[in-house]
């Protein structure tokens, strides 16, 4: 199962990587997220691991996860080691307005295959879509705060 | 690792015919009785093999129950990481629902899913449930019948031992009981705890019981037939439930209403600490019963209405 969605933010693409590739942001903006800790020495970049489990119908799920592409202030992907198999990307672009799209991709299997799994997949899918939605809602608004406050001049009496 | 189940019935199978795996059995047949087979075969089913837990299957098979937990029982389930991260814990929980408890639905799939399929964890189940037709398969889930020593064999393994002390009796209290915890009395948990020294965590759940209308335990018809002498079995409940409307023994399950099932864990209880070496065990049960009936009264106060929640 493949969830996408976009959301085009009043910010320069830089500080939107900065927000998504710190991990102390995601409880923060991530809907729904139950557990979040950095798994292992590496905090961020290609190879850091994070165990994360998200609130889906009955249960939490997830499990570890690993960065597998990072392309700076472009791409950002992950892959799960262990638990549901997930794959996640984060992709910026410029647009010629000067704002940056947020491209969310999420793909995601239930294991064992047959009619329950494909139910639970697309069952899964109502709940996760409703997540992310408010999810990058949440970035926006983070972001773009974050933005104008730092186009905003410190007034200094 | 322990020896397994199998291997230790074998041989001790093999012990009782002088070692030769050849030889007929006591019954002095040349081979082995049907009756000897099927006492063989329930009693391979009730020794606990703790390697015929099988994660991968529980991985390929979880969709099935997150699906009933998820729109049959809008199951929710609170605090899952009160349960320690790591090493042995006895977990242990009212029961409700009949036959179909699903409670256990609920909580076997959200502590599958929060630590993983590979983290050992087992759950005590009446030897009823594991010589029936679905007992290979609550097997592979990790489900072992309820005695002492497989317990404490899954709890020298580091494993999660989920036990329903009410069991039988519990799980088919009246209706009007439902927000009631009843153990029976039945203190043998706390003495497998103190045994392994482990922590207890109490699991509250409530809803099981609005899958049903359940009348009556049925404990004097048990007597009467003599099913507590020859099956264990101290019931033969009585409930109104779909498909059959009067149902008698609930032997053949029912179709459970779709209650909306809620579970809180406790905060973990290390029983040493709090009580001191030689602890008091009327005390114990006292305490823990209370303070899960304390947290059984809160859920069933944030419900509105039966069955809906």
């Amino acid at each position: 199962m493949r969830i996408e969605q976009k959301v085009n933010v009043n910010a320069p693409r830089h500080l939107i990587w900065e927000y998504v590739t710190e991990p102390a942001n995601y409880p923060v903006f991530i809907d729904g997220l139950t557990r979040w800790e950095v798994a292992g020495d590496r905090h961020t970049g290609l190879g850091a691991r994070y165990r994360m489990l998200i609130r889906v119908g009955a249960a939490d799920v997830g499990g570890l996860i690993e960065i597998v592409e990072w392309q700076p202030e472009g791409d950002m992907a992950w892959s799960s080691v262990t638990g549901v198999d997930q794959r996640g990307r984060w992709r910026l672009r410029e647009l010629p307005d000067g704002r940056t799209r947020v491209t969310f991709r999420f793909a995601y299997g239930v294991a064992g295959g047959g009619i329950p799994a494909l139910i639970a997949e697309r069952v899964a899918a109502i709940s996760l879509n409703r997540r992310f939605h408010v999810s990058l809602l949440n970035l926006k608004r983070a972001v773009e705060e974050q933005a104008g406050s730092e186009a905003t001049p410190a007034i200094s009496r | 690792m322990p020896e397994s189940g199998a291997a230790t019935a074998e041989r001790e199978r093999q012990s009782q015919n002088g070692g030769d795996p050849e030889r007929p059995g006591a019954g002095g047949f040349g081979r082995p009785s049907l009756l000897r087979r099927f006492f063989d075969e329930v009693q391979s089913r009730l020794t606990a093999d703790l390697d015929d837990r099988d994660p991968d299957f529980i991985r390929e098979n979880l969709s099935l129950s997150w699906l009933m937990a998820t729109i049959w029982f809008r199951g929710e389930v609170r605090n899952m990481e009160r349960i320690p991260e790591q090493g042995p814990v006895l977990l242990v929980g009212n029961h409700s629902g009949g036959n179909i408890t699903p409670d256990t639905i609920v909580f076997t799939v959200a502590f599958n899913t929060f630590f993983g399929v590979e983290r050992p964890f087992y759950q005590l189940a009446h030897n009823l449930v594991l010589t029936s037709p679905v007992g290979p398969y609550l097997r592979k889930f990790g489900t072992v019948a309820a005695s002492h020593d497989n317990a404490r064999k899954a709890l020298d393994c580091d494993a999660a031992v989920l036990v329903y002390p009410g069991g039988d009796w519990e799980v088919n209290r009246p209706t009007w009981e439902a927000n009631r915890i009843d153990f029976a009395g039945r203190k043998g948990f706390i003495k497998l705890a103190l045994d392994a020294g482990v922590p207890i965590v109490p699991i509250v759940s409530v809803g099981g019981q609005e899958t049903a209308v359940f009348l009556s335990h049925g404990d004097r018809l048990a007597r009467l037939l003599r099913l507590d002498k020859l099956l264990r079995l101290k019931t033969l409940p009585v409930n109104l439930s779909l498909p059959w409307i009067v149902n008698i023994g609930d032997f053949l399950g029912h179709l459970p209403l779709p209650a909306k099932i809620t579970v809180q864990v406790m905060e973990p209880i290390d029983l040493q600490e709090r009580y001191g070496q030689a602890p008091d065990i009327d005390r114990i049960y006292d305490d823990v019963t209370s303070s899960m009936q304390d947290q059984l009264s809160e859920l069933a106060a944030e419900r509105r209405l039966p069955v809906v929640g």
